[in-house]
């Protein structure tokens, strides 16, 4: 079986590769494109390491086919920084500490991303149910939740 | 994980002819959070996987005339996200919004969640309870059938070689219908369901209720409509002795299995309490609904 030919946008470059049909588009960002910073945590869509925005929604990119970004447009962590100007929601993980690890890090700032990219005003309430599908084991997640509301306040001009 | 084939075609027909023609096992691949995961670990070794999202029609809600027509590779965001749905069947988004992340409610579909056919899928229930259809396209044409025939146990369904969910087509909520969906799982979010309940009810005018649908999930190998629920709440308002018949309806059809989720007697009676809670709901939103003149999305 011959592999398949994909044409997508990543990170707002277009982007050409070659991959299994088997192949997730976990495997094709890490192992075809270098991209690593999309992490596998459990491979089964329970943890949200590997979280990467589609088309404006957010997905595991661990339970979607490489073949199947054909067309579409992909934002991975390594997209979230502008050059070498911090996202807020990178910034203020900085600030207030909002990681041990880091495992979980890449995926909950790409999931904080696509909460603020739809509501720059999200209550604590939101914010944990929507990064309920995002696993740390380390911060307790409380330092992560003043993070991203953080973050908003700055996205929204309240705020340093 | 093992090797397959992967096609995406761009018309229904097409993608009817690819899971026909396939030697082996083929599937659906909609919003793929049930397939990846049983192909990763190898509980399902599919030969040919036919992604439908290009179909057009496979994604989207529309009305059609006294229908709502929600496209079977939907993701559960579009569906949470449309105002009109949730207006005219709360119930059916609570059901969608319980499975799974954020994540997953960007790509998994209803379609995917009823041909998983689990006997715990949060969305089946609500969507039964609404008297909603699928459409089925195959090899020999297109038919349509009540949701309810489509899983027939754990797994299975009764969809032939070569079959394809296309949509959904729900009959829009007459004045005073409304409906309701609750699960009861150990914690808030993330979780299996130990029972479902979805309660759809349509009210007279002084609150008495004149139809129902009362569908119970994880207490059966296929979801429950039972039927005595309904009757126990038709002709009667939602007083403590409407409540305690529904109870005992509930838990008399329950025949749940033992698992690390529940025990038997806990399922039983767990779906004695939702179907309560579930239709006191359901009774105040078809209360509270106006007259079908200022409803959109409403006959």
């Amino acid at each position: 079986m011959s592999k398949i030919h994909v044409t997508t946008v990543i990170n707002g470059e277009p982007v050409e590769y070659l991959c299994e049909p088997q192949q997730t588009l976990l495997d094709v960002l890490r192992d075809e494109l270098g991209l690593t910073g999309s992490k596998e945590g459990c491979g089964s869509g329970d943890c949200g390491a590997c979280s990467v925005i589609v088309d404006g929604r957010l997905v595991c990119s661990c339970l979607m086919l490489g073949a199947e970004a054909a067309g579409r447009t992909v934002t991975t962590i390594e997209g979230v920084a502008n050059g070498d100007t911090l996202h807020p929601v990178q910034q203020k993980f900085l600030e207030h500490a909002a990681l041990q690890c880091g495992f979980c890090t890449p995926g909950l700032i790409v999931a904080a991303k696509a909460l603020l990219d739809e509501n720059l005003n999200p209550t604590e309430e939101e914010t944990r149910y929507w990064l309920a599908g995002n696993l740390c084991r380390c911060t307790g997640y409380d330092k992560v939740i003043r993070a991203v509301l953080d973050a908003a306040a700055v996205m929204r001009g309240e705020a340093a | 994980m093992p090797r397959v084939s992967y096609t995406a075609p761009a018309t229904v027909d097409e993608a009817v002819k690819a899971l026909a023609g396939a030697a082996g096992l083929a599937r659906v691949l909609s919003g793929g959070t049930d397939l990846l995961v049983q192909m990763k670990s190898g509980r399902v070794k599919p030969e040919v996987i036919v992604d439908t999202k290009h179909i057009p029609g496979l994604i989207g809600i529309r009305e059609e005339g006294d229908c709502f027509v929600i496209g079977a590779a939907t993701p559960g965001a579009m569906i949470s996200a449309d105002e009109r749905l949730e207006r005219a069947f709360p119930g059916i988004v609570e059901g969608v919004d319980l499975i799974g992340s954020t994540q997953i409610q960007g790509r998994a579909s209803i379609a995917g969640n009823l041909c998983n056919a689990s006997p715990a899928a949060d969305s089946v229930p609500p969507v039964i309870a609404a008297r909603a259809t699928a459409v089925i396209v195959g090899p020999n044409g297109r038919r349509e059938v009540p949701v309810e025939a489509i899983v027939t146990g754990p797994g299975r369904t009764s969809l032939a070689k070569g079959e394809l969910v296309v949509e959904f087509r729900i009959p829009k909520p007459k004045p005073r219908q409304s409906d309701a969906y609750l699960r009861f799982i150990p914690r808030t979010e993330m979780d299996i369901a130990v029972v479902g309940c979805a309660v759809n009810v349509t009210l007279d005018g002084n609150g008495v209720c004149t139809d129902a649908r009362v569908v119970l999930g994880a207490v059966a190998p296929t979801q429950l409509i039972v039927a005595g629920a309904a009757e126990a709440l038709i002709g009667r308002k939602l007083d403590d002795d409407t409540l305690a018949r529904l109870d005992s309806a509930a838990q008399a059809a329950c025949h749940p299995i033992t698992d690390k989720r529940g025990t038997i007697e806990y399922r039983t009676k767990v779906a004695g309490v939702l179907a309560r809670r579930a239709a006191a709901i359901a009774f105040e939103r078809a209360g509270v609904r106006p007259q079908s003149d200022s409803i959109p999305g409403a006959i």
